[in-house]
C-alpha cells in the first residue's frame, strides 16, 4: 500500500491515514469486514508478468508480440468481406483522440456535453442524408447486430415471425442474426439467386412470400460484391404483402449508388467501418441503424438517439439524447433492445470522415474504387483458369474470382501467394459450397495499378508454374 | 481563482459551414492506364441503381472540419478534464500507454480474416488477457465476441438458455433484483426469459425469504451484481448461489461493479457460473462518449462448450495461436469477427502494467475513495444514505436527495445540474430505482483526494443554496456551454428533430 502509483494519485502512505481517519478506521482492510472472511483469495493473482510493469518494460513487451503481425503495411491484402480496407485520413485519427470526446461519457448531461451531442446530431443527420432515411440511431455494435435489431424491431411492429434473407447475403450476418432471433421463434428463410448473375430469384421470393412475412433483407451491395439491380422490385414484393423492407448498405457506396431510401426501404442497416476506422483485426465496428419517418418504426428503434432542441430560456438552439423511454434504463424489460453502450467513437470518426469528403469527396471515392476492381477483374480474366467475376452483374469494390479451372484448389492458391508476400481474398468454398473454388477479393483505392498487376503476374507464375 | 466557464463557440450544424465546391481529403487520382483500360465506368452500372442527386453532406475544407470539431471537443467533458463520477460506470483515468498501443499500425492495419501465421501476435495478446481475466474471475474459459456489456448478458442468458435446453430442460424464468442495472432484465427478456423480480431488504441486500419464494423448476438462473448498485458486498452470497443451484438455476454476474473487489474477492469462489466484464470499465479502455467498448465473457469449465464462436486458443503441438470455430454447442455467432479488439489490447497493456500487486491496490483505493467521500457526504444536512449507512461501501456509494427534495424542492437533477456549473460532471441520478431522488458515484482509485473534496464542498454549497434560496439551484447550469435544455420539446412528437432537415423546420425558425 505505500508505494506510489501514476494512475493512483491517493496512494502515499500520508494521504491514505488522512482518510481513514475520516472515515474512521484504521486500516483499509476493514472496509472490506463485511465480506465473508472464507471468500478472500488471500494469494496474488496470477496476472501480468507477476509484477508491476514500467511503461517502458510494457511497450518492449507489447512490440515483442506486435512484432509478430504481419498486417497491410507487410502484405499485399486483398480481404474484405466485412472489415474492407480504405484510407484513414490523419484528420479523423486527430479528432477522436482528443481526450474530451474519447474520455467521455453517454452524454446523460447535455448541457456540459453538448459538443459531444451536436457531433453525435450531426452524425445522424449525414447518414440520413447519405441513406435516404429520416431517423438514425447513435450507432449499434455492428453491421451484424444492426440487422439482428431490425429483423427483432420489424417482428415487433409487423407482429408476424418470419424473415426473408438472401443466400448470397454476409453469412456471418446471417449467424448472428439466427443466434440473436433464436429466443423468439422466428423463422429465417434463405431465398436463392440467379445462378448467372447472383441476383435474387424473383420467382423463389414470390413463393417464400405470405402475409407471415415481417421483413425482407436485401443487400447492395451483396456480400458477393455485386449490385442488386432489383432491389425496388424486391421492396416492392415486400411491402405487397405488407412486409417490411431492410437493406444492408455500404455506406461509402452511395457516392456512386442510388440511396435505399429512393427506393423504398423501410430500414436501412450496415456496418459503417468503411468511414475512417481501418481495420483493427475486426473491431470495433459501427453498426448503421436507420428508418423511415414513420411513427410506428421511429417509436420501436433500439439505441440512442439524439435531437436538437432549445434551452427552457432563452430559446436557444442546443441538444440532447431523445425518446429515451424506448431504452433499456428507463424500460428494463419492455425495453425495444437492451443496448447500453454502443460504438459513439466510431460514429464520431464517421461525421468526420463524411464531412472531410463531402458529396464531391464521396463521389470520386466511390468512381476510384469502380475504376480499380474493375481493372483488377479485367487483369485477372487474362490468368489462364481465372475468371473475374463469376458473376455477371455489374459489382462495386468485391468480386468473386473464381479457380475452378485452374487445377488448384483455392487453398492452395492462398498458400502459394502467401510464399510471396500476398494475402488472396477470402475463399468462398466453406460457406458458398456451390461456388467451388472461388475466393472474395477486394480492391479499393488503396490498391494501386502495381498492386493489381503484381497479383496478377504473382498469380500467372503460381498457376503456371506451380507452388 | 475565478469560477468554472466552459467554453462557449457559437457553433452551427455542420451543414452550415464551408463553401460550394470545397473539399476536406483528396480522393487518390485515377492513374490514367486505369483509366483507359476499364473506360466510363457509369456504363458498366445499371441506370437505376446510379444516384441522381447528391447527399447533402458539408462542403468544407480540412481546416474547417479541425476547427468546427475541435469546437464541439471543449465544449464536451470526459476524465481527462476532471472528475467524472457516474455510478455503475467506473470513469476512471484512461492511461495514455494504451493509446500508443492501441493506434499502432501494426494493429490499425490488421485484416480480422488474415492467415493466422500473420496474426499472431494480436492473437497471443488475446489469449494471455483471456487467461488472465479468467484468473481474476475465478473461472476457466473466456469469449471476447460480446461488443459490450449488455451482449455479454445477452450471449449468457443465450448460454443459459441453451445449457437447459441441451438437458432437456425448458427454464423460463430468470430472477433479477430490484436493484440491478436496467441491462439485465433488458438482456433476459431479449433472450426469451420472463423476469422475477426479488426485492432488496433494509440493509441494501437481497431479500432471502422473498428469493427462497421465487426460485423453482422454471428458474433458469439468476442475474446478480455484487457489490451490488448500492455498493454493498452481498455478505449471503454463499447462500443466494446455493438456493439457485440448488433448483438447477445458474448465476450470471454482472461484472460493471467489479473494480472495488479485484484480486481479493472473486465471483467464480462466489458460486457464480458465467460473468461478463466490461473491459471499458475497470479495463481502462475509455467510454469513447458511449462506446465502443469490449466485453470479457468468462464461464465456468461446463458451459466452455456453449460459447459464441470463434475463441481464441493455444496449439501446444504447433505452438501457434488459432482461432476456434469448432465448439460443439456453441449457441453460435453473436457479432462479426473476433469482438472489440482494440479495447482488448488496452486491457492487456493496463494488467501488464499493473500486475497483480497493482490490481489489489486498484481494488482498495478504489473503496478508500468510495467510504472517504460517503463518510464526508453523509454529514450534509439534507443527504441521507440510504440502506444500512454503518456497512462500508465498495466501488460505489447511493446518496439519497429524498429529504432534501421534501425540505426545498431541490432534486437530485438539481444539485447534478449545479455541480456541471462547478465544473464537475454530476453522478448517475434516478438510479438505483429503489432509491428516492437517487445519486449514485463512484470515483474510483484515479481520482485524486483534492478532488473528492472539492467535490463534497460543492455538494454542501449546493444544500446551503437549496435551504436558502432554491429557486437559484432551479435555473442551473449557467457556466456551461449551454443552459438546460427543454427536454419536453425535445421528445414532443410533433417538436422531435433527430435530423438537419427537421432542425430546419422545427428547431432553428422558432430559436
Amino acid at each position: 500500500m505505500e508505494d506510489s502509483h501514476p494512475w493512483i494519485p491517493n496512494s502515499p502512505k500520508g494521504i491514505v491515514r488522512e482518510m481513514l481517519k475520516v472515515i474512521g478506521v484504521d486500516d483499509v482492510e476493514e472496509l472490506y469486514s463485511d465480506i465473508p472472511k472464507d471468500l478472500m483469495l488471500n494469494r496474488p493473482l496470477r496476472v501480468g508478468r507477476g509484477r508491476p510493469l514500467s511503461e517502458l518494460e510494457v511497450l518492449r513487451e507489447v512490440n515483442k508480440l506486435l512484432e509478430r503481425n504481419r498486417g497491410t503495411d507487410n502484405v499485399l491484402s486483398f480481404l474484405g468481406a466485412g472489415c474492407w480496407p480504405h484510407y484513414v485520413p490523419s484528420v479523423v485519427k486527430e479528432v477522436i483522440r482528443r481526450g474530451e470526446f474519447y474520455t467521455s461519457y453517454t452524454p446523460y448531461q447535455p448541457e456540459i456535453s453538448q459538443g459531444l451531442c451536436q457531433a453525435m446530431f450531426e452524425y445522424q443527420s449525414m447518414i440520413a442524408s447519405l441513406t435516404g432515411m429520416d431517423v438514425v440511431n447513435a450507432s449499434m455494435y455492428d453491421g451484424s447486430t444492426a440487422l439482428a435489431e431490425a429483423v427483432l424491431m420489424a417482428v415487433r411492429v409487423t407482429g408476424r415471425r418470419e424473415v426473408l434473407v438472401p443466400s448470397t447475403s454476409n453469412p456471418e450476418y446471417r449467424e448472428v442474426l439466427r443466434t440473436l432471433i433464436s429466443p423468439k421463434g422466428i423463422k429465417v428463410y434463405e431465398v436463392p439467386y440467379e445462378k448467372e448473375r447472383g441476383l435474387m430469384d424473383l420467382e423463389a421470393l414470390k413463393g417464400l412470400l405470405s402475409d407471415k412475412v415481417a421483413a425482407v433483407y436485401l443487400e447492395n451491395p451483396s456480400y458477393l460484391g455485386f449490385v442488386e439491380e432489383k432491389a425496388e422490385e424486391i421492396v416492392e414484393m415486400a411491402h405487397e404483402v405488407g412486409a417490411l423492407a431492410i437493406v444492408g448498405v455500404d455506406p461509402l457506396s452511395l457516392g456512386v449508388f442510388r440511396p435505399p431510401g429512393d427506393y423504398g426501404a423501410d430500414i436501412v442497416v450496415g456496418e459503417g467501418q468503411p468511414l475512417g476506422l481501418g481495420l483493427n483485426f475486426g473491431g470495433p465496428l459501427l453498426g448503421i441503424f436507420a428508418v423511415k419517418w414513420d411513427s410506428k418504426l421511429i417509436r420501436q428503434m433500439p439505441g440512442r438517439i439524439f435531437g436538437a432542441t432549445t434551452t427552457l430560456r432563452g430559446g436557444e438552439v442546443g441538444y440532447s439524447m431523445v425518446l429515451q423511454t424506448r431504452e433499456q434504463h428507463i424500460r428494463r424489460e419492455r425495453a425495444t433492445s437492451n443496448i447500453c453502450t454502443n460504438e459513439a467513437l466510431s460514429a464520431l470518426a464517421a461525421a468526420v470522415y463524411l464531412a472531410l469528403l463531402g458529396p464531391k469527396g464521396l463521389r470520386r471515392l466511390g468512381e476510384t474504387i469502380l475504376y480499380y476492381s474493375h481493372y483488377a477483374t479485367k487483369r485477372l480474366n487474362e490468368v489462364e483458369g481465372v475468371k473475374a467475376p463469376l458473376f455477371k452483374a455489374a459489382h462495386f469494390k468485391e468480386f468473386v474470382v473464381s479457380f475452378e479451372k485452374a487445377g488448384v484448389s483455392v487453398e492452395e492458391v492462398d498458400e502459394r501467394l502467401a510464399k510471396r508476400g500476398i494475402q488472396g481474398g477470402k475463399p468462398l468454398k466453406k460457406e458458398f459450397p456451390e461456388l467451388g473454388e472461388a475466393a472474395l477479393y477486394c480492391v479499393t483505392e488503396v490498391h494501386r495499378k502495381a498492386d493489381i498487376d503484381r497479383l496478377v503476374a504473382t498469380l500467372k507464375e503460381v498457376l503456371e508454374v506451380g507452388g | 481563482m475565478g469560477e468554472f466557464r466552459q467554453a462557449k463557440w457559437e457553433e452551427p450544424p455542420i451543414f452550415e459551414l464551408g463553401a460550394k465546391g470545397r473539399i476536406g481529403c483528396e480522393v487518390p487520382e485515377v492513374e490514367e492506364e486505369v483509366r483507359e483500360e476499364v473506360g466510363d465506368i457509369y456504363s458498366l452500372l445499371p441506370p437505376r441503381m446510379i444516384r441522381d442527386k447528391p447527399p447533402n453532406l458539408p462542403e468544407v475544407s480540412e481546416v474547417e472540419v479541425i476547427r468546427h470539431y475541435l469546437r464541439l471537443s471543449q465544449m464536451s467533458y470526459g476524465v481527462d478534464l476532471g472528475p467524472q463520477p457516474l455510478g455503475s460506470c467506473t470513469m476512471k483515468y484512461n492511461p495514455k500507454v494504451a493509446e500508443e498501443v492501441a493506434w499502432d499500425r501494426r494493429v490499425t492495419n490488421l485484416h480480422p480474416l488474415q492467415r493466422e501465421e500473420f496474426v499472431q501476435g494480436i492473437l497471443k495478446a488475446l489469449y494471455e488477457l483471456g487467461l488472465w481475466l479468467c484468473e481474476i474471475m475465478g473461472l476457466h474459459k473466456v469469449s471476447f465476441q460480446p461488443a459490450a456489456g449488455a451482449h455479454g448478458e445477452l450471449t449468457g442468458a443465450l448460454i443459459i438458455r441453451a445449457y437447459h435446453r441441451d438437458k432437456g430442460e425448458e427454464r423460463d424464468e430468470m430472477i433479477i433484483p430490484d436493484s440491478a442495472h436496467g441491462t439485465n432484465p433488458a438482456s433476459a427478456a431479449m433472450a426469451g426469459f420472463k423476469v422475477v423480480r426479488v426485492p432488496t431488504d433494509e440493509e441494501g441486500q437481497v431479500d432471502i425469504e422473498a428469493l427462497k419464494a421465487a426460485v423453482s423448476s422454471r428458474t433458469a438462473g439468476m442475474m446478480l451484481t455484487n457489490p451490488n448498485t448500492l455498493g454493498v458486498f452481498e455478505r449471503r452470497i454463499l447462500k443466494i448461489t446455493a438456493i439457485v443451484h440448488e433448483v438447477g438455476g445458474l448465476m450470471y454476474y454482472d461484472g460493471a461493479n467489479i473494480n472495488g473487489i479485484l484480486g481479493l474477492v472473486r465471483p467464480g469462489d462466489m458460486g457464480f457460473d458465467i460473468v461478463h466484464l466490461n473491459i471499458h470499465k475497470t479495463f481502462s479502455s475509455p467510454h469513447g462518449g458511449g462506446g465502443p467498448g469490449a466485453c470479457a465473457l468468462c464461464v465456468r469449465r461446463e458451459l466452455a462448450d456453449y460459447l459464441p464462436i470463434p475463441v481464441v486458443e493455444y496449439d501446444k503441438l504447433r505452438g501457434s495461436y488459432f482461432l476456434n470455430y469448432s465448439i460443439p454447442k456453441s449457441i453460435g455467432r453473436v457479432r462479426a469477427f473476433h469482438g472489440n479488439v482494440v479495447p482488448l489490447l488496452r486491457a492487456y497493456v493496463y494488467l501488464l502494467s499493473l500486475g497483480p500487486q497493482g490490481l489489489v491496490k486498484v481494488a482498495k483505493l478504489s473503496v478508500l475513495n468510495t467510504n472517504y467521500f460517503m463518510a464526508k457526504v453523509k454529514r450534509i444536512k439534507g443527504l441521507e444514505v440510504p440502506y444500512g449507512p454503518q456497512i462500508p461501501r465498495k466501488h460505489e456509494v447511493v446518496i439519497s436527495a429524498g429529504k432534501l427534495k421534501r425540505e426545498t424542492g431541490v432534486t437530485a437533477e438539481d444539485l447534478a445540474k449545479y455541480l456541471l456549473d462547478r465544473g464537475l460532471h454530476s453522478p448517475t441520478i434516478y438510479f438505483p430505482g429503489i432509491v428516492e431522488e437517487a445519486m449514485m458515484f463512484e470515483f474510483t482509485e484515479t481520482e485524486t483526494k483534492e478532488n473528492i473534496d472539492k467535490y463534497v464542498k460543492a455538494l454542501e454549497e449546493a444544500v446551503r443554496l437549496a435551504y436558502r434560496d432554491p429557486s437559484a439551484l432551479k435555473s442551473a447550469p449557467s457556466n456551461t456551454a449551454i443552459r438546460r435544455l427543454d427536454l419536453v420539446r425535445a421528445n414532443k412528437w410533433d417538436t422531435f428533430a433527430p435530423n438537419y432537415r427537421k432542425y430546419l423546420e422545427r428547431v432553428k425558425r422558432r430559436a
